[in-house]
């Protein structure tokens, strides 16, 4: 039994970190590429950002799941996910993305702001290029900034993605929740935290070691 | 001849006309003090040749080429902007050290970016960066810190930070040397080392126009001295006349502070 549910859940897990690394490697630039659009000099796009952020952070992430994966199939007259495990898995990722996009822009628009002015116009001087500027000298200051914060949000991702579930997604939480149903069995619950738990530590684990390694500027 | 000719420079920001009409020559290897007090438009006339601030009327040419004229559109002028800069070195009252580098690192980090610009980079590129880091190590022994060049910004005291900023400054060898109140923002007791740097380069006849409330220093240091209120240059002068014998009254009334 106890293997049984190891197995399964192991499976669930792995749809769990799918969901969770496609994410992250989706919302992060996209993320980037936000913030500097929140901080364009062009009123029209930033007044754009600005709205799609508030309407993403002001409405719950389960509902912005149930529209991306319905929503299509019901305007358009077919399901553009396919139903399949991996048509949903797409679809969480979809969802994800853009919502946590949403969370990383006002992150990285607070880091690339807390960079002291100066640090830009020391740059200029020495004729730096803009982007020369911005990879040379304020990224790595901005990623110390947006460690702590950052490490927030996707210890809230890794928990967001049990949401899939509302989708009939096959991830962590839903492979120890059919236990309970089928087995009537408790256990497998607190099972499946001690997966989460594990998960988070190791992401602990990392975000100490980055923030270690930018320790030797201040 | 004038290695620097400033004509006419106006800037507001909104409706507050923080220069006006400020007009001045400055001659190869000639150190220039800009005094008066705070908000009288110093800063903002050094951020202008830095093109760090854009002047709203006037001109700035250096040795004979104009590299700004408000006359002109704005778009015409960004061009070429980045090696227009490098005619003015800027030393910062607050350093602005970048601080994920080494002092070293620091030094040398303009001069190899702009290295790679050039067409036998690829070929050169062992040579060309041992030649730039050694040029970094010499200018940091100029300024007394042989012993400090891997340390990071906040390992070093702001004396020193200073010292690393103006040698940050000298590395792309610009024409005019440009310091913005460069002791401000340091403790009495570490004012001395970076004005006796700064002196040593007013030996070797470096070009500076240095913006500074250290009066002596400014009279012992520099050649001419400008005394701006208001936005306006109200004296002007050799440096030890404009101390000892002002012929404003109002740079009369600012000395007595002193």
């Amino acid at each position: 039994m106890f293997w049984s549910v190891t197995l399964s859940l192991l499976d669930g897990l792995w749809t769990s970190f799918e969901i969770f690394i496609f994410t992250l490697l989706f919302s992060l630039p996209l993320g980037l590429i936000l913030s500097f659009g929140a901080m364009s000099r062009w009123r029209l796009l930033r007044g754009l950002i600005q709205t799609l952020v508030w309407i993403i952070r002001g409405t719950p992430l389960m509902l912005q799941l149930i529209i991306i994966f319905y929503g299509p199939g019901l305007w358009l007259g077919h399901n553009i996910w396919n139903g399949s495990e991996s048509g949903r898995i797409t679809a969480t990722v979809v969802a994800f993305s853009i919502n946590y996009a949403c969370y990383f822009s006002v992150i990285f628009r607070g880091g690339i702001e807390g960079v002291p002015v100066g640090q830009r116009e020391a740059g200029e001087v020495l004729g730096m290029t803009k982007s020369q500027i911005f990879f040379k000298v304020t990224l790595l200051q901005m990623i110390k900034r947006v460690v702590p914060p950052m490490s927030n949000e996707v210890m809230t991702l890794v928990k967001d993605t049990s949401l899939a579930r509302i989708i009939a997604a096959y991830e962590l939480t839903f492979a120890g929740y059919s236990f309970m149903k089928s087995q009537g069995i408790t256990w497998p619950l607190f099972y499946t935290g001690v997966f989460y738990l594990a998960f988070v530590g190791i992401l602990t684990l990392l975000f100490n070691y980055i923030e270690r390694r930018l320790d030797y500027f201040r | 001849m004038a290695v620097l000719e400033v004509k006419n420079i106006e800037k507001h920001f909104e409706s507050t006309k923080v220069l006006r009409d400020v007009s001045f020559d400055l001659e190869e290897g000639s150190a220039l003090a800009i005094i008066g007090s705070s908000g009288s438009g110093k800063t903002t006339l050094l951020r202008c040749l830095n093109f760090l601030e854009v002047p709203d009327r006037g001109s700035i040419v250096v040795r004979g080429e104009t590299l700004f004229d408000a006359a002109r559109p704005l778009k015409e002028q960004e061009k070429d902007l980045r090696r227009k800069r490098l005619h003015f070195g800027m030393v910062f009252q607050s350093f602005n050290l970048f601080p994920q580098y080494t002092a070293l690192e620091n030094v040398t980090l303009s001069e190899k970016l702009l290295a790679k610009e050039r067409p036998d980079f690829k070929q050169n590129k062992k040579e060309i960066l041992e030649e730039i880091e050694k040029h970094g190590k010499a200018l940091l022994e100029q300024m007394g810190l042989a012993e400090r060049m891997e340390h990071y910004p906040h390992q070093l005291s702001g004396g020193q930070q200073q010292r690393v900023a103006i040698a940050r400054a000298l590395a792309l060898q610009p024409d005019i040397l440009c310091f913005d109140e460069p002791t401000s923002a340091l403790d009495p007791e570490l004012t001395g080392e970076v004005l006796k740097v700064i002196r040593g380069l007013a030996d070797q006849h470096t070009t500076m126009i240095i913006v500074t409330h250290e009066m002596s220093f400014a009279r012992d240091v520099a050649d001419q001295i400008i005394f701006m209120d208001e936005g306006v240059i109200v004296e002007q002068g050799d440096a030890r006349q404009v101390i000892d014998h002002p012929k404003e009254e109002r740079t009369r009334q600012f000395l007595t502070k002193y």
